[in-house]
């Protein structure tokens, strides 16, 4: 695990409506939300369904495989974190569930990542509370 | 429904400034109201609404207050570069309704005399899908080469395709005097320029200066009053795009959806459009915007920008003023498409002006595209 102090770059904040997603992750868990009422999967997780507005919800365990939809090499990041870790992979990851999350991937050089590459889950414990969800090559 | 010719831009002013380390943002605003003002004939104790952005949270009052402004009508909207697009939109729409007759939209901006990094540093609003997004380091303009790297994938559109534009639009610079990069450029150089975030080059890339700019919008029954040919506002819409509930499509744009409300709302078609002002933040941006405008099929804008199509002389010229690639970007660029298109409908370009325009399309995209953006388009004509 990274020192808390020395990590520099933005953290997410944990909220009422974001918590099941983060504390999932903590477990090296990946879940997305479907929605009860009418069916609808979202990502990011919000309380309610944007499509019905209906608040029950379900969270569903992704299998955690997916494929990239795009993504860029980054070799420019003047913020703080970034700017010493270039260059990096930014990417949206198509879920076998079926909605695209903003992510990295990591675990292979950056010229080898194309899209519709298969990739899985990789977790990173980035402080004591956040964990954040990346990608490797599956 | 429609304008119905009653509503007319009566005053535009550009900054000539491109780096001003000796005046402040709100200086920047005040010389551009005063420049726009003098345009139309107007006075300042004429203006009845007021209409800025990129100024903070209710920086409209403090902007109200640095120009003494008493306004009825007051509007903030703040959506990115594109705000002031929609602006005009907005102040066309309450002139019509009566709630005001002169409406003064200024912008003014010092991004590069404080070295803000505006495109390569990150993006954290603190909202709810910043959370899911900052941490992973989408700069702005990774959030576009997103994009592009998906367009190459899904149409195989290329990096020299995307070049062209930059070096199109840079041979529109050398033709304006305050543009601040005037050389001429080539596919080769575009190609040969570092890569900031693939697939796009530096070249691909928006330039960053200081500057600004005003718009005077106005009734027709003023137009006796105005020193200046009136420009009417013909139709403006606007929309949104985001990453819906994680299924959005990349290449889709707000443009698609604002585009044919505001071509319907003017009454005209693709065909009848003498020349563009569209956002041209990145290459990727200014390609995109054309597909979704409908200028091309969605695929096409690669093969659509190439053998002098969107150039002076060409089927539909883009960008004469030398763009946001070459001639200014302050962060929000929306202003100078509205300022460019009412020269060039006047017929005040000198060496850059588009033969016989009697329409012209703006279209300003605001925010990031592969996150989250807004559209505004605005059709301008004359008589």
């Amino acid at each position: 695990m990274a020192d808390e102090k020395k990590y520099k770059k933005p953290l997410p904040r944990i909220d009422e409506e974001s918590k099941g997603f983060w504390e999932a992750c903590r477990r090296h868990e990946l879940y997305v939300q479907k929605c009860r009422a009418c069916g609808a999967v979202r990502y990011y997780p919000r309380a309610l369904c944007p499509a019905c507005l209906s608040g029950d919800t379900e969270w569903v365990l992704s299998s955690g495989r997916g494929t990239v939809y795009t993504y860029t090499v980054t070799y420019q990041n003047q913020s703080a974190g970034f700017r010493d870790e270039l260059p990096y992979v930014l990417a949206y990851v198509e879920l076998a569930e079926g909605v695209r999350m903003l992510t990295n991937i990591v675990g292979c050089a950056p010229e080898d990542v194309k899209i519709g590459m298969p990739v899985e889950v990789t977790f990173d414990d980035v402080t004591a509370e956040i964990t954040l969800p990346q990608f490797k090559p599956a | 429904m429609g304008f119905d010719r009653k509503v007319i831009i009566a005053g535009v002013y550009e900054h000539p400034t491109r780096w001003a380390p000796d005046k402040t943002m709100f200086q920047i605003h005040a010389e551009s109201a005063r420049g726009a003002l003098e345009d139309a004939g107007l006075k300042i104790t004429d203006v009845d609404a007021y209409f800025t952005s990129g100024v903070g949270p209710i920086g409209v009052l403090s902007m109200a207050e640095h120009l003494n402004l008493q306004p009825r009508y007051l509007d903030s909207t703040s959506i990115g570069g594109s705000s002031f697009v929609a602006h005009v939109t907005h102040a066309a729409a309450a002139i019509a309704a009566g709630l005001c007759e002169v409406a003064l939209i200024t912008y003014g901006s010092t991004a590069s005399s404080e070295r803000f990094a505006v495109g390569t540093g990150g993006a954290f609003a603190g909202d709810p899908p910043d959370h899911f997004e900052a941490a992973f380091g989408p700069t702005v303009l990774g959030s576009y080469a997103l994009v592009a790297q998906r367009h190459m994938h899904e149409f195989g559109t290329t990096a020299e395709q995307l070049a062209e534009i930059a070096v199109t639009i840079r041979r529109h610079a050398s033709l304006n005097p305050v543009a601040k990069f005037r050389d001429p450029i080539t596919v080769d150089d575009v190609l040969a320029s570092r890569i900031v975030s693939s697939p796009l080059h530096l070249l691909d890339c928006c330039i960053i200066s200081d500057g600004g700019g005003a718009i005077v919008v106005t009734s027709a029954a003023r137009a006796r009053d105005i020193k200046k040919r009136p420009v009417y506002v013909l139709g403006g819409s606007e929309a949104c795009c985001h990453t819906g509930m994680g299924k959005r499509d990349l290449t889709d744009m707000a443009a698609k959806q604002s585009a044919p409300r505001a071509l319907a709302m003017a009454g005209v078609t693709h065909k009848d459009i003498g020349m563009c002002m569209i956002y041209d933040s990145f290459t990727i941006t200014a390609l995109e915007t054309l597909e979704n405008l409908g200028f091309c099929k969605k695929g096409e804008g690669g093969a659509f920008v190439q053998n002098g199509r969107i150039g002076l002389g060409g089927e539909l010229p883009i960008n004469t003023d030398g763009g946001g690639l070459s001639s200014n970007h302050p962060g929000m660029r929306g202003i100078f498409l509205v300022i460019e298109a009412t020269k060039q409908l006047r017929g005040e370009c000198g060496p850059r002006q588009v033969k016989d325009c009697a329409i012209a399309l703006c279209h300003g995209t605001g925010g990031t595209l592969g996150l989250r953006h807004s559209g505004a388009t605005l059709v301008l004509g004359r008589d």
